[in-house]
């Protein structure tokens, strides 16, 4: 399946991806209106070291610890492989925000469910991810590997 | 007392704060702290008199909030003292230095370019269309002076000077490893071989990573012989002497010991971290017979298989220059226009020497035509050609092919902000810093680069299908398909172009 990957050597840690991420996900559609005077909560996370930068977001693992963990079936795989969640089932017990190793299961803003990144599939982007669109240096690529 | 007591920032950054949405991009991408986060307001705040107007900012920027002005500040109007020339004096009395620049000359000097108008064919003689027909834009640059020979079995000899086959009349011009970073060599070398045509090191040697683009490699041998030796001589298709260039003809370099990392050492076989200096001339090249001598040497180090092209800026004797150099053994002539770019020269030398090189490559062409010599060279010009116009009025004006640098550099993202000097690139062209470095993914540069010169060649046979022509060889030299226009009765004497309506 296409996943997102980051490629470590290209990522300049300006956190474009967050906000990009975030706007894509907030339901609106003009970003200013969308993000301004607002803390925001992205699925993409960038990590930085010593001059390392590195954006996180789910795997999509094969074996995806989260859906086996999860209590209540609210975390799945659809048809393409992409490990979805269903809002309306998760209790927000937060078991897969523990379990996911790359910590990229959070909760979701209002605290009451977990949040993670489904490939623009569940947002007005249609399955083109939107950090992958604004990563300046294509750092952040949507491919079969 | 800081020079900034005097001066007024040139440009202003101006921020819509209606349109801010605090991500805070501008501040983690600018190299010189223009941009910061104010704690206790909240609000993003800029002190615009570090800013360079890279627009690196601006671009990032996801909501737009973000532009830079002309500062409206302005001193008594003075058409003689303008505000420019007095904030260079008291920058001067601040610090006591020759003031430097980076990229070509901005002064508003006539372009030529834009005097001259291209002819097109209607009713008596017929236009081509180049999707329909075909359009050579391949050209070859070496001496075309072979002779017809045979052997004993009375079978052809190849007597023809080696050749270097251009798939479209352009090449990237010399920008060294040092002055550039490794992404951005590296991007030029994968656009150059992808596109069949040839990039340059200048003089700052070849990194061991790019010997394996040594087919699409022009090495250069500069007056510090900065990473010369055999096996680099081997490594490129031709070598290029450099004797001047267009953005500060007649000085040499200085690359700051801060840009020398381990890297940008070994590669130049310079100590790590100390000012290294190109001396103003060859200490061994006093004449056109010392000239001739290092030409040898090169071609006897490579065993008569590469072209050697010597690189000059240009200046007022070109004409005369060059008809030495093209006696010299050089195979292919360089010029460089006094638009010419670089990573750092003295103002008052990039503002104020040298000539144009519209000019000087007529002079140059008529010149070595008259003496019955211009089969001896190629002629490749250089110093500010901006387009695919500009491009096809050079070869009409008799050149063989062109050399880009700041064209290039703009398709790598550089926004000519011109502080290629300060080492800070913001878009990782002109740096060694690695942060800064990473910017620029070659991925992403080579195919931009790999753009703009398809886009150039679809523009050069579109007109040269225009004016009937169809390949590079018929252009070439063939001044009757130019006009001038608002030209002086000696400056059209000089380019060898009637005045339109003639």
């Amino acid at each position: 399946m296409k996943r997102i990957y980051v490629n470590e050597e290209w990522c300049l840690g300006c956190r474009l991806c967050e906000y990009e991420c975030a706007y894509a996900n907030s339901g609106i559609s003009d970003m200013v209106k969308a993000l301004k005077g607002k803390t925001i909560h992205p699925r993409i996370r960038v990590e930085d070291g010593d001059g390392v930068h590195f954006a996180v977001n789910c795997r999509h693992c094969t074996e995806a610890i989260c859906v086996k963990s999860c209590i209540a079936g609210a975390l799945s795989r659809d048809g393409n492989g992409t490990v979805v969640i269903d809002r309306e089932k998760c209790v927000g017990c937060f078991t897969c925000v523990t379990v996911c190793p790359f910590g990229a299961i959070m909760p979701a803003a209002d605290g009451k469910a977990a949040q993670k990144c489904a490939l623009c599939t569940d947002n007005v982007k249609n399955g083109v991810p939107n950090c992958v669109t604004y990563c300046p240096n294509r750092a952040i690529v949507f491919e079969e590997r | 007392m800081s020079d900034m007591l005097f001066m007024y920032p040139e440009y202003e950054v101006v921020r819509d704060s209606d349109r801010c949405i605090g991500c805070r991009v501008c501040e983690r991408q600018c190299a010189n702290e223009v941009h910061y986060h104010d704690e206790e307001t909240g609000k993003m705040l800029a002190d615009s008199t570090k800013c360079v107007n890279c627009h690196r900012c601006v671009c990032l920027c996801p909501t737009h909030a973000l532009k830079i002005k002309k500062s409206e500040d302005t001193y008594k109007l003075n058409a003689n003292w303008d505000g420019q020339t007095i904030n260079e004096v008291y920058r001067q009395a601040g610090s006591g230095g020759v003031l430097l620049s980076s990229m070509g000359n901005p002064k508003p000097y006539p372009v030529y370019w834009d005097k001259l108008l291209v002819n097109a064919s209607q009713v008596t003689n017929p236009s081509i269309d180049p999707l329909r027909e075909p359009m050579e834009t391949a050209v070859f640059l070496g001496k075309k002076t072979a002779k017809v020979e045979r052997d004993e079995n009375g079978k052809l000899k190849d007597t023809m000077s080696p050749q270097l086959k251009l798939s479209m009349p352009v090449m990237f011009s010399a920008m060294s490893y040092g002055s550039i970073s490794y992404n951005a060599h590296e991007s030029l070398a994968r656009a150059a071989e992808e596109l069949g045509i040839f990039y340059n090191t200048g003089e700052g040697g070849l990194h061991k990573d790019f010997y394996r683009y040594g087919k699409n490699t022009i090495v250069q041998v500069a007056s510090g012989r900065f990473g010369v030796f055999k096996d680099y001589l081997e490594a490129a298709a031709a070598i290029e002497i450099k004797m001047g260039q267009g953005a500060k003809p007649g000085i040499g370099g200085h690359l700051p010991g801060a840009k020398i990392t381990d890297a940008v050492s070994n590669t130049r076989m310079i100590p790590k971290g100390v000012d290294v200096i190109s001396p103003a001339p060859h200490h061994d090249i006093y004449s056109i017979e010392d000239l001739r001598q290092l030409i040898y040497s090169l071609k006897e180090a490579t065993a008569y298989k590469k072209p050697v092209i010597v690189k000059i800026a240009a200046v007022h004797n070109v004409a005369a220059i060059a008809s030495g150099i093209a006696r010299s053994g050089a195979d292919v002539i360089a010029i460089d226009g006094y638009r010419g770019g670089t990573g750092a020269a003295p103002t008052r030398i990039r503002d104020n020497v040298g000539i144009p090189i519209e000019l000087a490559l007529a002079a140059v062409d008529q010149r070595l035509r008259e003496e019955g010599i211009r089969d001896n060279v190629s002629v490749v010009v250089a110093g500010s050609v901006r387009s695919s116009a500009d491009l096809l009025k050079a070869i009409a004006l008799g050149a063989d092919a062109c050399y880009i640098g700041t064209a290039a550099l703009l398709a790598l993202g550089c926004h000519l902000c011109r502080s290629c000097h300060t080492g800070k690139c913001n878009w990782g062209i002109a740096t060694q810093v690695p942060e800064l470095v990473k910017r620029l993914n070659p991925e992403v540069g080579y195919k931009r680069l790999v753009n703009l010169m398809h886009a150039w060649n679809h523009e050069l046979q579109e007109m040269m299908g225009g004016m009937g022509i169809n390949s590079i060889e018929a252009l070439r030299g063939n001044r009757l398909m130019l006009r001038g226009l608002g030209m002086t009765e000696k400056e059209l004497e000089i380019l060898g172009v009637r005045h339109a309506g003639e």
